[in-house]
């Protein structure tokens, strides 16, 4: 999925030959020897695809799924005939017969020495490092028997640890310079605020000029993270002080949970990648502590309401009153890594993101003004935690405009591996809990709040609502199931076209806005879909350029290859393979669910009857549950 | 331009007119120059020793709408300064060298990669260039060949070792940090912007304009049979007359101590930091890609010398100059020197030594490039030469482990 063209170096390209499921395109196959056993491959495989192809293992180290080969750490060396010197599996391709041998002497003993080398510079404990059994540095000198240093061991450390980000944090002792983060935010996320600097011994990681990563354009998507092989990066950890609150009889701790989480979460407990456990994670958050447990999906419904609304009254704007300069395409604005992104690299572009809240951001401010009253509690004494599966939702609680409540309206972004961590600190095997709902009043929401989490889901579940709500037909009626296929998948941007043949009346909610659909008949919504900043970028490329996307009139961007189940919180490792299982997890959590649009939702239709009296975008909503942003532009000082 | 000095050499340094081998190559079909640089059993100079022609017809070959020509000037290896030469006082040979093989490989561009240090020759190769564009010997429809365009860039290098790496040298080209590509592909196939791109060393193209003039078989009746024709190298150390030098491949160390007027030698670095370091016993080996191989750079080390120091330098060298890509070569040449400081310091054990030996041959089939497979040599080459002196050296061993 991942496009490995972007600014990767010209070298990096040619090494992964595009293979079409029919070989004989590109030249067929290949045959060749692994270990005396002959074997065919397509052309342009690489010695590692080819020896995992046929159950051979070969350790790596600088080697990702999803990333541009680097050849770099050389522990996957293996033996070529006629090569005088041994060649990385992972950045061999195989385009003519090749005899290889994966494990003599002569191979053993480099991979041997490269992992004596890299322990020998590496300065860390496992014990006391979140990394312990699920690193692959740790692992690799497992699988190699290392039992002493060999070559010495470094004694102190060399670099300091750079906290200053929000979302990431990192520790340059522990790097193996294996470049995968390097890549990660060249190649997936078009940001490029890691390179390698320096010569020789003293080459590192680091950012433009040597800047604490809170002053550079990291989009804190954290993406590095869950690609580094090690625990030099990591997320910033809010473990303690959320203890101290639950710990605090004063506090009301309250946590809304985010839907990718819950797709994940067992993986941290050893559970192959694609089982929800939704009500066992609800059980263990009470265990923990938490005085409620509520679900974002929840918020997800509002943010349709008023996304879908923001649209229409764009559209409204645009097509009858013709009113001058409205910003469209409009922008999905709930991925805080997308918004960043596009305040560094786009800012002229910020009139076209939605000023709907994230959906974590729009459940902080409600907690703290509609659901503290409700319950008569006072605001200052609520902690309100949010379970995500992002490092970037740490930086956007942050952001000075969050505080519409009066209040920090999110005190912690937790994501899923802390909030695995807690579980396991607080003695619970989480797939041994029994299953548990979320709390009133935020614990009913749709199966479209769900599938925000993957790429493509906020698109499905605004375009499930809109359907309904402009043709007055069912989106069943529309789509199979009410599944929108076009822009599920995860091919990196996704376009659709959504005729509009016939209009209904208009619905009580909408009625203060428009007088009716008659303008929207015949019409074709265009529409798209991108996930990873790289794809971002093409597209707003494409709309700077006056390109089809320009004349779209809604995208959903995520930061996070695969959308929110990708992110940057979520269980390391990650794959394409690991990114599909949670998405159908998702999806068929979805499905099982009785109620599937947003707008049907009778709690969301509650909280405007009692509390956002003016309906969606009206007065009360534009206070609490929409923002502003700031232009950031690509360069800081 | 510096006045040209009279050298002494039977093939790089006899006679050559600016512009006759390019006239000659555009009245002969590509494939018979290419033929006639097969002859000649032409190999790289710039050290791989990969053959000249073979490495033209890959790049001819290569189906691209765009192709290059790089002329390695980055002459970085220490103790080498015969490619100065070159561009300094026989920019003619080089240059048509470079228009020869567009001519052969169908590049129209051609760029010289130049040493950051060489910068002083830029303004003078340019008014070279210009020349040439007057005469006609650069530029669209050169020496009246209908359709034959090829030009000529120069870009200065960026100050690292490691850019002379043909592959660094091509990131470096296009803005990126010098650090060598995976191999495969090859630039042949993908090189400079992801296009063909032949590179060769200075003296390669210098040594193909006599060639085309004067032909593959005059070319191979010099040197021997696996290393064709003459080689330039760079003496430098205790000797006194230290320079370039062009000399058949074969010539043994010792008839090139003669000619340089060095006495009481110990040993001979040949092949510069990364080559093999030869003592005494082994003078009568011969200069040639089959016995003790070279770039062109020769050191010579007379009795006085501490071969430890020595390689106590090399070591420093490669550590600071790896371009700290890959594993074995980033720490392993950490390991090796401090291997030298430990043996120096009398605090080291044989079994560690042996252990760091051990290394070394991994770093040498392990390390991505040429400079991580090759850094070990001094190392290597040195310990075992001159074990006595090195062991000796009053301090004893201890036990560190
Ligand atoms: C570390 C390193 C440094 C090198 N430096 C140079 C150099 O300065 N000049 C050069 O011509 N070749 C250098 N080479 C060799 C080039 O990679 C390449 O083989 C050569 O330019 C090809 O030209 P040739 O075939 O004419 O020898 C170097 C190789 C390595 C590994
Ligand atoms: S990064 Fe890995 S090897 Fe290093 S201390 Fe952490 S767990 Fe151990
Ligand atoms: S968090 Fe994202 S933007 Fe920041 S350094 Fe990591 S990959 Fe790059
Ligand atoms: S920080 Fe992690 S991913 Fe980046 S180079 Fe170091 S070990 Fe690799
Ligand atoms: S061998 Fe050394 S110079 Fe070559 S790629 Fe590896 S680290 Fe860089
Ligand atoms: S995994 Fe192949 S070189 Fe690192």
């Amino acid at each position: 999925m991942s496009d490995k063209e972007g600014r990767a170096p010209e070298s990096q390209k040619p090494l992964v030959v595009e293979k079409p499921d029919d070989t004989s395109k590109i030249g067929g196959m290949v045959s060749m020897e692994i270990n005396e056993r002959k074997v065919q491959v397509p052309l342009g495989t690489t010695i590692l695809e080819a020896c995992r192809q046929n159950d051979i293992h070969i350790p790596t180290l600088c080697h990702h799924d999803d990333l541009c080969t680097a050849g770099v750490c050389r522990v996957c060396v293996v033996e070529v005939e006629g090569m005088r010197t041994l060649q990385a599996a992972c950045a061999y391709p195989v385009t003519n017969p090749l005899k290889i041998k994966t494990s003599t002497p002569l191979v053993r003993k480099a991979r041997k020495h490269i992992i004596d080398l890299l322990i020998s510079e590496h300065y860390g404990e496992c014990y006391s490092c979140f990394r312990n059994n699920n690193c692959e540095l740790q692992s690799l000198a497992k699988e190699y028997g290392v039992d002493h240093y060999n070559f010495g061991h470094v004694q102190k450390p060399r670099y300091e640890i750079d906290k200053s980000s929000f979302s990431v944090v990192r520790d340059l002792d522990k790097c193996v310079l294996c470049k995968r983060c390097v890549r990660t935010c060249i190649d997936l996320q078009e940001v490029g605020v890691l390179e390698a600097i320096d010569r020789g011994d003293k080459t590192r990681i680091d950012t433009f000029m040597d800047k604490p990563l809170a002053d550079v354009i990291c989009i804190n998507c954290g993406q590095c993270i869950n690609r580094c092989p090690t625990g030099a990066l990591r997320a910033n950890d809010p473990r303690d002080e959320i203890w101290a609150a639950i710990d605090d009889p004063n506090k009301h701790v309250v946590m809304q949970t985010a839907p990718s989480p819950r797709a994940a979460i067992a993986e941290e407990f050893g559970i192959p990648a694609g089982k929800s456990m939704t009500g066992e994670m609800n059980t263990a958050i009470r265990r923990l502590g938490f005085d409620k447990v509520f679900d974002t999906n929840f918020t997800a419904d509002l943010t349709i309401m008023e996304e879908g609304t923001e649209l229409i009254i764009r559209l409204f704007q645009a097509l009858v009153e013709k009113k001058e300069g409205v910003a469209l395409p409009q922008f999905t604005s709930c991925s805080p890594g997308w918004v960043k992104y596009l305040e560094h690299f786009y800012p002229e572009y910020i009139p076209n993101l939605s000023s709907a809240k994230s959906p974590q951001q729009m459940f902080g401010a409600l907690i703290k003004t509609y659901y503290a009253k409700e319950n008569n509690i006072d605001p200052k004494d609520v902690v309100s935690v949010a379970l995500m599966p992002c490092a970037a939702k740490k930086f956007e609680c942050n952001r000075p405009e969050m505080t519409d409540s009066g209040y920090k309206d999110v005190d912690f972004g937790l994501t899923t591996r802390e909030l695995a961590q807690m579980i396991k600190e607080g003695g619970i095997h989480l797939p041994e809990m029994p299953q548990t709902h979320f709390d009133d009043p935020f614990g009913d929401a749709s199966g479209a709040g769900l599938i925000f989490g993957a790429t493509g889901g906020v698109m499905e579940a605004a375009i499930r609502t809109v359907v309904e709500l402009v043709t007055g037909k069912k989106a069943e009626d529309l789509f199979e199931n009410a599944n929108v296929m076009p822009v599920r998948g995860f091919e990196g941007v996704k376009y659709a076209e959504l005729p509009i043949p016939v209009v209904g009346p208009v619905p009580e909610i909408l009625k203060a806005l428009v007088p009716n659909w008659d303008w929207l008949k015949g019409a074709t919504l265009k529409v798209a879909v991108c996930h990873g900043t790289a794809n971002a970028k093409k597209v707003m490329d494409d709309i700077k350029a006056g390109g089809k996307f320009s004349e779209c009139h809604f995208i959903e961007f995520m930061a996070c290859p695969g959308g929110c189940l990708g992110g940057g919180g979520q269980p390391i490792p990650t794959t394409p393979e690991i990114r599909k299982a949670r998405a159908k997890a998702i999806y068929t959590e979805d499905e099982s669910l009785p109620l599937r649009k947003s707008h049907e939702n009778e709690h969301v239709a509650s909280i405007y009857d009692k509390f956002l009296t003016d309906g969606p975008c009206g007065h009360i909503s534009h206070k609490l549950l929409h923002t502003h942003y700031t232009p950031r532009g690509k360069y800081i000082d | 331009m510096e006045m040209k000095k009279n050298r002494q050499g039977a093939v790089l340094f006899s006679d050559y007119t600016r512009g006759k081998s390019i006239e000659k190559v555009v009245g002969m079909p590509r494939g018979d120059v290419l033929a006639e640089v097969k002859e000649s059993k032409l190999k790289g100079r710039g050290g791989a020793g990969f053959p000249t022609a073979t490495k033209w017809m890959l790049t001819a070959a290569a189906v691209a709408e765009k192709k290059y020509i790089i002329c390695n000037a980055d002459e970085g290896e220490p103790g080498t300064f015969k490619d100065r030469v070159l561009l300094d006082e026989y920019p003619a040979l080089v240059f048509d060298g470079m228009v020869i093989g567009g001519y052969v490989t169908g590049a129209h561009e051609g760029i010289l990669y130049l040493r950051g240090e060489y910068s002083y020759m830029k303004k003078g190769l340019e008014n070279y260039l210009e020349e040439m564009r007057k005469d006609n010997l650069l530029g669209v429809n050169i020496a009246g060949k209908e359709g034959f365009n090829f030009d000529i860039n120069i870009k200065m290098g960026s100050g690292a070792y490691i850019c002379g790496e043909e592959t660094a040298l091509i990131e470096s080209l296009e803005g990126q940090r010098g650090e060598p590509r995976n191999k495969p592909p090859f630039p042949v196939n993908t090189g400079f912007m992801g296009c063909p791109t032949a590179v060769n060393n200075v003296e390669t193209l210098a040594a193909i304009s006599h060639i085309v003039v004067k032909g593959g078989k005059w070319y191979q009746k010099y040197g021997t049979d696996k290393s064709s024709g003459s080689k330039l190298f760079s003496v430098s150390g205790d000797c006194k007359k230290p320079g370039v030098f062009e000399l058949p491949w074969g010539t043994t160390i010792t008839d090139l101590l003669k000619l340089v007027d060095a006495d009481n030698v110990k040993a001979v670095q040949v092949g510069g930091a990364s080559g093999v370091c030869i003592p005494k016993s082994q003078f009568d080996r011969k200069l040639a890609y089959e016995d003790a191989a070279t770039g062109g750079s020769i050191m010579i080390f007379n009795e006085s010398r501490d071969m430890l120091h020595i390689l106590k330098n090399f070591m420093e060298f490669f550590v600071e100059e790896s371009c700290g890509q890959c594993t074995p070569c980033r720490i392993g040449n950490v390991k090796l020197l401090e291997g030298v400081e430990m043996i120096e310091s009398g605090n080291y054990t044989f079994s560690y030594i042996t252990k760091l030996k051990e290394l070394g041959q991994s770093m040498q089939v392990a390390s991505k490039c040429g400079l991580g497979q090759s850094s070990p040599n001094s190392f290597l080459s040195i310990l075992e030469n001159f074990r006595d002196e090195i062991f000796n050296n009053g301090n004893g061993g201890v036990n560190v482990r």
